[in-house]
């Protein structure tokens, strides 16, 4: 009886047409010791099944989290240091305004201490140009090196009598 | 993710990952890499994972694409993956069957039957997945499956009956 089962299962089982179920039926059989002899082939294919099944991956996996750099955090330090760089320079520009502007009280006085101060750079200013008057003298040393061409004429003359 | 939650997702596959690994690439090594490979993209790709509607099945898939890709490889270098589990470091059940040759006869028929049918026999009748789900692994049609399963299970059936009756091995 149940090896007539067996046997049709295991028919259905070859066409591929067996349900897991059916399947697990076979393999409880075969997993016996005891089956009939000319059904012998079949018990070491089920064998084989079930010791592969037992198999397992023993290596491990390393799972390391990769760093992503994140260039978010440039822009975050950058802004930083930006911040922290107007807040140092501050004071700095404060004093600097104070200086800049804060001397004179009188108008008078500002234009007085104005006038010295153009008056100095005009007189540097003369000292510089009357030094330029220099050249002058420059010019009038190349327009007498223009005599030159004259011997170049009377050299020119001589080599072509030569020739 | 975390590494735990990720584990927990991966565990209960990853035996059959290395399984189907083996059956295709034959030698332990290789299939081990392979395994590897295939969580170390799973893990680098986590963020992902949520899309997946079977994560299970997305892996199997990805090993079958891993695994073809391997063996491309070393088609195009000329080397053919020889058998080379020389020491036997398995269960004392494997040592206890293994006294049984024609277990031993089985593992050469399977390997030497057509890649196809090699994996739908492991995914059949060693992880018992259902056929729907072999077929989206294997992104063939159902009836395909069949027929390749029916196929290499008659292979097999004929290649022991020969052994048996005749002692050719």
């Amino acid at each position: 009886m149940v090896l007539n089962n067996i046997e049709k299962l295991l028919e259905k089982y070859e066409n591929g047409e067996t349900s897991l179920k059916e399947e697990q039926v076979l393999k409880n059989y075969f997993k016996n010791d005891t089956v009939a002899p000319h059904l012998e082939i079949y018990k070491s294919m089920f064998d084989y099944f079930l010791v592969n099944q037992q198999e397992q991956f023993t290596k491990d996996v390393p799972l390391k989290t990769k760093r992503t750099f994140n260039y978010k955090w440039i822009s975050v330090a950058a802004v930083a240091v930006l911040m922290l760089g107007f807040y140092f320079n501050e004071p700095i520009v404060d004093s600097y305004n104070e200086y800049a502007y804060g001397t004179f009280s009188e108008p008078e006085e500002a234009l007085n201490e104005l006038e010295n101060s153009l008056a100095m750079i005009s007189s540097h200013f003369n000292k510089g140009t009357s030094t330029v008057n220099y050249l002058d003298e420059m010019n009038k040393g190349t327009s007498t090196i223009g005599y030159l061409n004259e011997i170049e004429n009377t050299t020119s003359i001589i080599f072509k009598t030569n020739k | 993710m975390t590494q735990t939650e990720f584990l927990n997702i991966v565990m209960p596959f990853k035996d059959k990952v290395f399984r189907l690994a083996k059956r295709l690439l034959v030698s332990t090594e290789e299939a081990e890499d392979a395994t590897q490979e295939v969580l170390m993209k799973l893990w680098n790709n986590k963020s992902k994972i949520g899309e997946y509607k079977n994560v299970e099945a997305f892996s199997m898939t990805m090993t079958k694409n891993f695994c073809f890709d391997k063996l491309k490889s070393k088609q195009a270098q000329n080397l053919k993956i020889v058998h080379s589990n020389y020491e036997d470091k398995q269960t004392p059940l494997q040592k206890q069957v293994e006294l049984n040759d024609s277990v031993n006869w089985v593992a050469k028929i399977i390997e030497d039957l057509p890649e196809q049918q090699k994996m739908i026999i492991q995914l059949r009748d060693i992880e018992e997945y259902d056929f729907d789900e072999i077929a989206k692994m294997l992104d063939m049609n159902n009836t395909a499956v069949r027929v390749n399963l029916s196929r290499a299970r008659k292979t097999i059936r004929e290649k022991l009956t020969n052994t048996h009756s005749y002692g050719i091995k």
